[in-house]
């Protein structure tokens, strides 16, 4: 990083971005923390957590719910509230941070492709299958993506006119479309958006290639992590395996040559803590816990997330939003599901605090 | 003892002997039963107490059951319950279903039976929460054993409830109305049986006062007719001596005559 491209970005990032950037710090103050937590935490019913909500920045999606709640409800709610934030971010967004928005929701696209890949295939109603989609991944095309009859003219007739398109001609071969399983494919795609998403941060460059480059290499690890643990005695052979992890990350190459071909958890966690960062996660987990695995994996995450407000001039902030505002949407999901299941002891298991 | 509380019979011996054995039939029809109602009722406690274990272990195995898929949805980044529905190509457990008797009662019985691992199952959440996917599925594969298992038992529970209640009513039946009323009608017959004897008897006794009278009367008779000719005799031997008119003419008729 020039000095020269470093002092332009400080002085003209705010000419473009600026507005934005203070609207997405803005929303990041409406984040929940950590005492709201821990009044949430005190609620007995949905009702109250509803009701405690309601004075968040929750609150004019929630206010109009009926009674009786549910956890479904209680998360659609905030996932509304994300949605509506995204998309006036995404309408007041110019170039190149336009691209960069919607880089961000390519992941759910994907799920959401998949989803309706899916679901064609096994004749469900495509308004049904609408609906469950995930309203950050959806696009123009998408209930199109219903009257494809076979994956070749799915492709041909609607996949090539969305962003998608590259990943699936790239990777993917007709006869793959057919015969490979859904989340090998899924994977696939998520792979090749992760490199994708790599090269065009960094095409981007300045603060933004630094730290989104940063959050991605931690992504792609931890993807690779948890395709790993996830494929211990499937018959995802070591070749299929070794091609669903990112080509960039803390762990590409040698890491994940060695993850590729790991049998079991403590061969996982010999690798793993051959990385520094990755070895002071894992020196938190007690030997044979992966239970805990993924919480300490989303509170790293968390916190690199809320890192990356320490600096300005740059688009990772957006992502970062996104992704905790998610955090707190499962953090919100685990809060509801435990107060609905009386399973309160076990509330403090689940909620990655932000701030 | 009522009279209406019989049936309507003649009285006589041979229907006696019909009541008679029909009595010992009720009798032994009502102790066969009781058998049967006991026995039932034995395996309906047993059953009640299964029920309610079974029940208690479901809330528990519920409970666990929900919660791993609350840690499931938490560690997946995305909504995985249509991967799942789409995943599905045929049922892993299927249901049989097959009889049990007890006592000459036949309880349906459920059997849960495990076909073939998903295979398509097994990469679900490959990118993420997959090992959570898995933890949930195990749990709800034990939840629906336990639901099978418990269905069962509902089942047989009612069914048999239907047959201890169908059975105690004929045991009631037999002892309340069928036995008393036989009893009645035996106790009637007897009754009337015995009073045709004492008729009978008494018939028998006027019948033979009777003819000891007209007997003693004929002897009177006889006598009183006998004396009256000794005294006739006496009369006319003192009248006459001699044969009497009559006699001497009845022998000289039979002289003439030889």
């Amino acid at each position: 990083m020039s000095f020269g491209e470093d002092t332009s970005e400080m002085c003209l990032f705010n000419v473009k971005d600026g507005f934005l950037e203070a609207v997405v710090r803005g929303y990041k103050l409406g984040l929940l923390s950590t005492a709201d937590y821990n009044n949430l935490c005190q609620c007995e019913t949905l009702e109250d957590i509803k009701l405690y909500l309601t004075g968040t920045d929750y609150g004019p999606y929630l206010a109009n719910e009926a009674s009786p709640m549910h956890t479904t409800t209680l998360v659609d709610c905030c996932t509304r509230k994300l949605v509506a934030d995204w998309k006036y971010m995404r309408e007041n967004a110019g170039e190149p941070m336009g691209r960069f928005l919607d880089y961000c929701t390519y992941g759910h696209m994907i799920d959401n492709v998949v989803l309706i890949v899916t679901g064609t295939l096994h004749e469900r109603d495509v308004q049904e299958l609408l609906d469950k989609c995930n309203p950050l991944g959806m696009f123009d095309a998408i209930a199109s993506l219903a009257v494809a009859q076979n994956m070749r003219d799915l492709y041909r007739l609607v996949l090539v006119d969305t962003p998608l398109a590259p990943y699936f001609s790239e990777n993917l071969t007709s006869e793959d479309l057919d015969e490979m399983n859904i989340e090998v494919m899924r994977n696939t795609l998520y792979k090749a958006y992760l490199d994708d998403f790599s090269s065009f941060v960094h095409g981007v460059g300045g603060t933004t290639g630094a730290v989104m480059g940063e959050m991605l290499s931690f992504e792609a690890d931890r993807r690779a992590l948890n395709i790993t643990l996830n494929s211990i005695g499937t018959e995802l052979t070591r070749d299929d395996r070794r091609k669903l992890y990112a080509n960039f990350g803390l762990l590409y190459p040698h890491g994940q040559a060695e993850l590729a071909v790991a049998e079991d958890f403590d061969q996982i966690r010999s690798v793993m803590e051959k990385c520094p960062p990755y070895q002071a996660i894992f020196s938190r987990l007690g030997l044979g816990e992966s239970q805990m695995l993924d919480k300490i994996l989303y509170e790293e995450e968390v916190r690199q997330l809320i890192n990356t407000y320490e600096q300005q001039f740059h688009y990772g902030v957006f992502y970062a939003y996104m992704r905790l505002r998610e955090q707190e949407i499962r953090n919100v999901m685990w809060i509801a599901e435990c107060v609905a299941q009386d399973q309160k002891n076990r509330v403090q298991d689940g909620i990655v605090f932000t701030f | 003892m009522s009279t209406q509380n019989r049936y309507t019979c003649t009285p006589t011996v041979s229907v006696l002997g019909v009541m008679k054995a029909r009595l010992g039939g009720a009798t032994k029809g009502h102790s066969l039963l009781k058998k049967k109602a006991d026995a039932l009722n034995m395996r309906f406690r047993q059953i009640l107490k299964k029920i309610v274990d079974t029940k208690e272990e479901m809330g528990r195995v519920m409970k666990a059951s929900f919660f791993t898929l609350t840690q499931a949805k938490y560690a997946c980044l995305g909504d995985f319950k249509h991967t799942v529905f789409d995943s599905v190509d045929q049922a892993s457990i299927r249901v049989r279903a097959s009889t049990d008797n007890v006592a000459g009662v036949k309880l349906p019985k459920f059997e849960s039976l495990k076909e073939g691992q998903g295979s398509k199952l097994g990469l679900i959440g490959l990118g993420s929460g997959g090992k959570q996917i898995q933890e949930c599925r195990k749990s709800f594969m034990k939840a629906v054993d336990l639901l099978v298992e418990l269905a069962s038992l509902q089942t047989a529970f009612l069914t048999l409830d239907e047959a201890i209640k169908t059975t105690n009513r004929r045991v009631n039946a037999l002892e309340h109305v069928v036995k008393p009323r036989l009893e009645n009608t035996i106790a009637y017959i007897k009754g009337e049986l015995d009073e045709l004897e004492r008729e009978e008897f008494f018939r028998l006794k006027k019948v033979q006062s009777n003819k000891k009278k007209h007997q003693l009367a004929a002897e009177a008779l006889e006598k009183a007719r006998l004396a009256a000719l000794a005294a006739e005799k006496e009369q006319e031997e003192q009248d006459k001596p001699g044969p009497s008119p009559i006699l001497a003419a009845i022998k000289k008729v039979a002289n003439d005559f030889y």
